[in-house]
């Protein structure tokens, strides 16, 4: 398959000075222009923000289990309390609540799963992948990272201003007007905005830097089509962002300035719009779920065939299934904004519209099924992942075609049934393609085995929980329960409560991952170079575990003759 | 006297600018003078337009009786325990798009996840390592991809018949003789208007959970005054919205509109049968999102015209349903 004619393998032990030099602490890590350490940095940090989302739906979950307000006063007396504020009255309690889900959406999206996912696994493995030495601009890089401190400082922080009816922006993560502008008064919602301006900046960077190092930086014979499908999708994401954050940019400042220099954009009374902002937004916010997923099917892509010991199946469709994907989904932003009121044939226009996204999905579902079949496949922790990865994203995107009808949409909008959509491709398909990602290169990151029995383990304890989790919630929208809801009709409890049991088992699950990363770096196998054998036949496999501070110094050739 | 009933219209108008332009200004005066909130000409406006609505059963000119409140039925209307489905539905587009989702949709979801789950299932015990230690190493099949291409798209085309039809139903016009409503969303409260039988803007709010026990209704879902509708005859709601979006939303009715601050949505049905019908607030609309319920009851027209008059309002084409509203009793025993 692929032949390197110069490769890095263990030798680099004596007088290869400049490829295994570390800086000193400080600046190893503080002042990075390495893309690897800057990708450690970037998994590390979205695990954290992972634990801090993830304890908010914890909250949520709680509250949730059964009907009535049972704790999320005592929350707001203890925020109330930690601020020298008075005890807080039950419209406090209540924009609290709002306060948690927006926290929990923009850090899950935004500190969690982009971080994660091209953050983390893109600046590891695309440079290595296209045979560079490191990303086109690796001081923008460390910039890239460094703005998300700040950002996510702002986003914790907005939580103790005041915004509103209580402390924190309780805007949801969509942000919209006027409920951003003239509702929330106090500098809550101002943080979280400027909060969304410099992650966006750094992800805008980010997108400028993958673009200029997959175009630019490939070594000798790896053409475009040779590129491995992770290095696709990530090319891709890039140009996504790249075309739809200054979008989300500009929406957002015209909210700054309507909340704080009188422009009225958003205020119908001054000849402005309130579903400006939502067009805008979601001219963002579609590509952004596609932002969330495209680099997950490019970590399954690898996952599966390695596994399988089998080329991809129809890598060529299977590359350009994610180029439309990526093109089509700034075609389909208003299906967000079905019961906005808009006119008949732009409804349809877009329920059309977005159903032909599930023809590329498609693609890639079939294709992924083909190339496992015929193959000789190991059932290692990554793989299992990545098979979970390919059932429950069907299932999440299913739901999806039944939401692409704009007629059908009008009763299940805004309920459980999209939070139970976007669940099951987010919460079930991004991030078993994270964990997925995770289990795969850990070896390589980090130069130690995982345990497979607590690997095994993880995944069905957390199989089984997100299932319970997620699954009953479309039985709540089907039934009419509205998102955003802190307390509900007695009706919706007895999914609820199932719900929150899913929760219990899914921490446990977690639990399980936190004790084999831990237990893995301190005391787990020395990794191999190619872990996997003869399946894994990508370009990071060649190098040692962990590859030196500086791979390819002598750039590798890649054989004519390579298949995919 | 006269300061304090302008106050008291100002108010009123602030709300629902409609009204002026309806030459409905006799019923209102009506209201206005026997508004209690006369007393408190300092009220802010919203305090006045609530105090109208009670207002308006007390006022002399109504002579006609409302009719009781109406008790839902369990499981009609409402979300009922432990529910898998959608609700039963009670318009025609509902009725549709029902259809659309249980009868097409519902299996073809079903069916393309069970075809991945069995395909992955077999291939995965079929193909595992020990069973087939030598992979192929076919990448390629141009006859399969094309396959797979072109079905989804078939079976997109035929979803998108009955999905594009419905939505040209869900637009059709309403008939020049609908009832219009004027829906409006406060913080955190329903705004009811009929601007067509002149009956100034009520609000509704949510029963607290005593309340809601006391009258025989599910807590969070109850309100204190619903929207009153006429079963069999069609309805234009003008949905709209003072402060922030909030969003018009009743399942059992396939309604879900937007109530956006400067617009003006409409949305039209027609109720089948009598009854109540809850709903929620459907847009997060700040603290008090999730406790803005709505609750429609649907009466027998005979008995809407009878409580249109008790509200000091004119039923439609006027004459003949004052008669109608006599025959009531045995309107009501036909429909």
């Amino acid at each position: 398959m692929t032949t390197i004619t110069a490769d890095h393998h263990g030798d680099h032990a004596h007088d290869h000075h400049d490829a295994d030099h570390k800086p000193a602490f400080f600046q190893r890590w503080f002042m990075s222009t390495n893309h690897k350490d800057i990708g450690t940095l970037y998994l590390i940090f979205a695990i954290f923000a992972g634990v801090v989302g993830g304890a908010i739906s914890g909250l949520m979950r709680v509250e949730l289990a059964q009907p009535g307000i049972q704790y999320l006063q005592g929350w707001a007396n203890i925020q109330h309390s930690l601020l020298g504020a008075e005890p807080a009255s039950l419209d406090q309690a209540y924009h609290l609540w709002n306060a948690l889900i927006t926290a929990h959406g923009l850090i899950m999206v935004f500190f969690m799963v982009m971080p994660a996912i091209i953050g983390g696994f893109g600046n590891w493995f695309v440079p290595i992948m296209i045979g560079a030495p490191d990303m086109a601009f690796p001081r923008m890089n460390n910039i890239s990272f460094w703005l998300l401190i700040p950002a996510f400082a702002l986003l914790l922080g907005s939580a103790f201003v005041p915004g509103g009816t209580g402390y924190g922006a309780g805007t949801g993560w969509t942000v919209y007007a006027p409920l951003s502008t003239s509702g929330s008064a106090g500098p809550a919602v101002d943080m979280a905005i400027l909060s969304l301006h410099i992650a966006g900046a750094g992800s805008i960077l980010g997108a400028v830097n993958f673009i200029t190092t997959i175009l630019n930086m490939r070594a000798p014979g790896m053409t475009l089509h040779k590129m491995p499908l992770f290095v696709w999708s990530v090319l891709v994401t890039a140009f996504l962002l790249l075309l739809a954050l200054p979008v989300l940019a500009a929406a957002i400042t015209m909210l700054l300035t309507d909340r704080n220099f009188g422009t009225t954009f958003y205020d119908a009374a001054g000849g402005g719009d309130p579903e400006l902002y939502q067009h805008l937004f979601w001219f963002f916010g579609h590509p952004e779920v596609y932002i969330m997923i495209l680099p997950g099917f490019g970590i399954v892509s690898q996952i599966i065939s390695t596994f399988s010991k089998k080329p991809v199946f129809g890598y060529l469709g299977m590359a350009y299934a994610m180029v439309a994907i990526g093109v089509v989904g700034f075609v389909v932003w208003a299906h967000h904004m079905f019961t906005t009121g808009m006119s008949v044939n732009v409804k349809m226009y877009f329920t059309a519209a977005t159903m032909v996204i599930a023809v590329p999905t498609g693609i890639k579902i079939f294709s992924w099924i083909a190339t496992i079949w015929g193959g000789s496949i190991s059932y290692k922790t990554p793989m299992v992942w990545a098979l979970g990865f390919i059932f429950l994203f069907t299932v999440g995107g299913v739901t999806g075609v039944v939401l692409a009808n704009g007629g059908v949409d009008d009763v299940l909008h805004d309920t459980y049934y999209v939070v139970a959509h976007f669940h099951y491709v987010l919460s079930l398909g991004a991030v078993f393609s994270l964990f997925a990602g995770f289990y795969y290169w850990f070896p390589k990151m980090s130069g130690r085995m995982y345990n497979e029995f607590l690997g095994q383990l993880h995944f069905w304890v957390f199989f089984v929980g997100v299932n319970l989790l997620f699954f009953p919630m479309h039985f709540l929208g089907l039934s009419g329960m509205p998102r955003r809801y802190p307390d509900y009709p007695a009706a919706f409890e007895k999914w609820n409560q199932v719900a929150t049991h899913g929760y219990e088992i899914m921490a446990v699950g977690m639990l399980i991952f936190f004790i084999n990363v831990f237990w893995s770096l301190a005391a787990g196998k020395k990794a191999a170079g190619n872990p996997w054998g003869e399946g894994a036949t990508t370009l990071e496999w060649t190098l040692s575990s962990p590859p030196p501070f500086h791979q390819f110094e002598t750039l590798p050739v890649i054989d004519d003759a390579a298949h995919h | 006297m006269n300061k304090v009933k302008s106050l008291v219209l100002a108010g009123l108008l602030a709300f629902a600018p409609s009204i002026a332009m309806n030459g409905q200004a006799l019923a209102q005066d009506n209201v206005a003078a026997a508004a209690p909130a006369a007393d408190n000409a300092a009220a802010p406006a919203d305090s006045a337009a609530n105090a109208a609505a009670p207002a308006a059963e007390a006022a002399p000119v109504a002579k006609v009786a409302a009719p009781p409140r109406m008790k839902p039925t369990e499981g009609i209307g409402m979300p009922k325990p432990g529910e898998v489905t959608l609700q039963e539905q009670f318009t025609s587009t509902g009725h549709t798009a029902r259809w659309l989702h249980d009868k097409m949709l519902l299996p073809l979801i079903f069916a393309i996840s069970i075809l991945v789950l069995a395909l992955m299932l077999y291939a995965m015990w079929r193909f595992r390592a020990s069973a087939n230690p030598i992979p192929s190493k076919t990448s390629h099949n141009t006859f399969i991809e094309v396959v797979w291409t072109v079905l989804p798209v078939l079976i997109l085309l035929v979803v998108a018949v009955p999905s594009i039809g419905l939505l040209a139903d869900q637009y059709k016009p309403a008939p020049k003789d609908a009832l219009t409503v004027k829906v409006t969303g406060y913080q955190w409260y329903w705004g009811y208007e009929y601007p067509d039988a002149g009956i100034p803007e009520f609000v509704s709010n949510m029963l607290t959970e005593e309340q809601a026990k006391a009258s025989g209704e599910p807590h969070q879902l109850a309100a204190d005054n619903r929207l009153i509708l006429p079963a069999g005859r069609p309805i234009k709601l003008i949905i709209t919205a003072a402060d922030v979006i909030h969003s018009f939303a009743v399942p059992s009715l396939w309604v879900k509109m937007d109530a956006v601050p400067g617009r003006l949505n409409e949305k039209s049905f027609t109720i089948e049968k009598p009854g109540v019908y809850y709903g929620q607030c459907s847009e997060l609309c700040g603290a008090r999102h999730g406790f803005m319920p709505i609750a429609i009851e649907a009466l027998p027209p005979a008995q809407f015209d009878q409580w249109v008059l008790s509200q000091g309002g004119k039923p439609a084409g006027a004459a003949p349903a004052v008669a109608a509203a006599a025959a009531a009793p045995a309107a009501d025993a036909k429909l």
